[in-house]
């Protein structure tokens, strides 16, 4: 309850939060707002914002750029959520596995995370999704394999920490199972460093998704920012506004995940924020 | 002495783990492969199955398709310990030719984009972190979340349509200016008309990241007691800041920097795709269009190879600014 007050107290994440909201609203009411496929050509192609009807103009081809946006609200937002959650599976479960049976185990999941942190990601995603289609599924799995490892580490060190306090000790030697100590004790202890770090790991998967789609691995049904300004780019010249307002999307949706990530962080973690200064 | 056996050691450990992560990589190549949908052959021939006969079967030759698991991934890896990477199914040349081709022009853009970033970023933090809590300090943390949110190919379209279309100042995509007639200066100075849109978008991020950590870390050091012995000494501002701070300030910046030299690569890609900049991104979203797979995995393996090689400068690096680590008794 107080991290809720401090949270309503702090002005860059509740910016954050109101602009998540935003775009929450944008997503959820697209199919209201435009109940044509934003695929649908419906206007002069070029037609400059406040032009034919298109609040944002239209693009080379004449489709809605405003209808666009408000349907690529919804893969972007559904694909940041859920690759971040595929992300959050893999690198708590790596994670308090190392952090819990140490030793040989610990030593291997974490030779194994270095080297995924040291791979060009992007590149990995890259390869794995044109190898196997670009489909909302390959998508978020490919981003969650690529944007686990800092998850994986937290979860470890927090495991680490808690590891040798006298309350789990005393759960073990009460004889509880090893995985009754770990749900039942140390995971609910690390939940709130975890999700500061998931919820940013929202707005990079996000980032992701986008330069995906930008190169053209995007999911061919849907709709998504990166593939707006992709397909906008090559008539810059003639209509600035189709590659400028889908990028912009994504900068605020980002930015505003961002922003309320650091204010979770620093209701949460007091003594991160402050050593952060 | 003990200085350079500790440096000597941390060489050896850089090699085995270089070695390692070319075995990985290559493994992990020929897994792809293999569990990607249909035929191997099919696959590295990309052009959804419309290749011709003959190249199939060279393929299958080329690879030993017919032979087991064990025996293909046992060739596999032996080529690649000879640095052979396959040959191009698109270009019908050995991938590792091209890759030595379009080499000089990723470094140029990564290795400026990271100057760049590291150079200002450093300025600007430690600007703002001395003059923390002022009006500057706040727009520069506004700035910085802003460039840490945008994504790089937008950041470099935005570019090209406020510098090339908009004020007609820089080139908005290529590298150099085809046929013309200049000395080796000239040359120069042409190229950097071309690189400078393309450096400024990778680099951005990284100008934010090594800015808000050099202010955190300005901040943090302001605090700490040498700092105050050298305010009593009476030194100057100017003379405490570069004398004493920057070199404490620096460390945090630096293994960052060796952390993200991954993303910095993956960044290029993109900004290369962005700019038509023939370098090894450039060379990957080509061989992706036709999925040329020999082009493809033999860029990821060769960009790994330079995280790795980046990672191994920053560590150095790391070790000749930290204080505590140049007394050799850490």
């Amino acid at each position: 309850m107080d991290a809720l007050k401090a949270f309503l107290r702090h002005p860059s994440g509740m910016a954050g939060l109101v602009l998540i909201l935003a775009v929450l609203v944008l997503a959820a009411s697209a199919p209201f707002l435009y109940p044509e496929s934003p695929w649908e050509m419906v206007a002069t192609p070029f037609a400059p914002p406040g032009e034919d009807g298109m609040r944002l103009g239209a693009d080379t081809l004449g489709r809605d750029v405003a209808a666009g946006i408000a349907h690529g609200a919804r893969v972007s937002l559904l694909i940041g959520i859920a690759s971040a959650l595929a992300a959050l599976v893999i690198g708590v479960t790596v994670g308090a596995l190392a952090g819990y049976a140490g030793g040989g185990l610990d030593a291997a999941l974490m030779r194994m995370t270095e080297l995924f942190q040291t791979i060009p990601a992007f590149v990995l995603a890259i390869l794995l999704v044109a190898t196997f289609t670009p489909s909302l599924a390959t998508i978020v799995a490919t981003i969650g394999a690529v944007s686990w490892p800092p998850l994986a580490r937290l979860t470890r060190a927090e495991f680490l920490r808690l590891r040798r306090r006298e309350f789990v000790e005393a759960a073990i030697c009460q004889g509880e199972r090893a995985g009754r100590v770990v749900l039942g004790h140390v995971l609910p202890n690390t939940v709130s460093p975890i999700l500061v770090t998931a919820s940013l790991t929202v707005a990079s998967a996000i980032l992701i998704e986008s330069a995906l789609s930008f190169l053209g691995l995007g999911d061919p049904n849907m709709m998504s920012w990166g593939f707006m300004v992709g397909s906008a780019r090559s008539s810059i010249r003639q209509a600035w506004w189709a590659s400028v307002f889908p990028g912009l999307a994504i900068l605020v949706t980002v930015l505003a995940i961002n922003l309320f990530g650091e204010g979770l962080s620093d209701v949460l973690n007091p003594r991160i924020a402050r050593r952060r200064g | 002495m003990r200085r350079a056996a500790e440096i000597g050691i941390a060489l050896g450990a850089w090699i085995v783990r270089l070695v390692a992560v070319v075995l990985v990589i290559a493994t992990f190549n020929f897994a792809l492969v293999r569990a990607a949908p249909g035929d191997p052959a099919q696959v590295m021939a990309g052009q959804s199955g419309g290749a011709d006969a003959k190249l199939l079967a060279d393929l299958r030759a080329e690879y030993g398709l017919d032979q087991p698991y064990a025996v293909q991934l046992a060739r596999h890896l032996g080529r690649v310990v000879r640095l052979d990477l396959g040959t191009s199914t698109q270009q019908r040349r050995p991938v590792l030719d091209l890759i030595r081709e379009r080499l000089p022009a990723t470094l140029l853009l990564t290795v400026t984009a990271f100057a760049l970033a590291l150079l200002l970023g450093s300025t600007l933090g430690v600007m703002a972190g001395l003059a923390a809590g002022s009006a500057a300090d706040t727009a520069f943390t506004v700035l910085s979340l802003v460039l840490y949110a945008m994504p790089v190919f937008w950041l470099g379209l935005m570019l090209v349509l406020v510098f090339s279309v908009w004020l007609d100042w820089l080139p908005p995509f290529g590298y150099g200016t085809i046929n013309a007639r200049l000395g080796p200066l000239g040359q120069a100075l042409d190229l950097l008309k071309y690189l400078a849109m393309p450096a400024a978008s990778l680099g951005a991020i990284y100008l934010a990241i090594y800015a808000r950590l050099m202010r955190a870390s300005i901040i943090e050091v302001a605090q700490q007691d040498f700092v105050k012995t050298a305010r009593a000494k009476g030194l100057n501002g100017a003379q405490i800041v570069v004398g004493h701070m920057l070199r404490n300030a620096l460390v945090p910046v630096v293994t960052v920097a060796g952390m993200q030299a991954g993303a910095l690569v993956g960044g290029a890609v993109v900004v290369e795709t962005v700019f038509a900049w023939p370098g090894l991104g450039r060379l990957t979203f080509d061989a992706l269009l036709q999925r040329d797979y020999p082009v493809m995995l033999g860029v990821f393996l060769i960009l790994s190879v330079i995280v790795i090689l980046f990672n191994l400068a920053t560590d150095l690096a790391y070790r000749l600014i930290d204080p505590r680590m140049r007394a050799g008794s850490a």
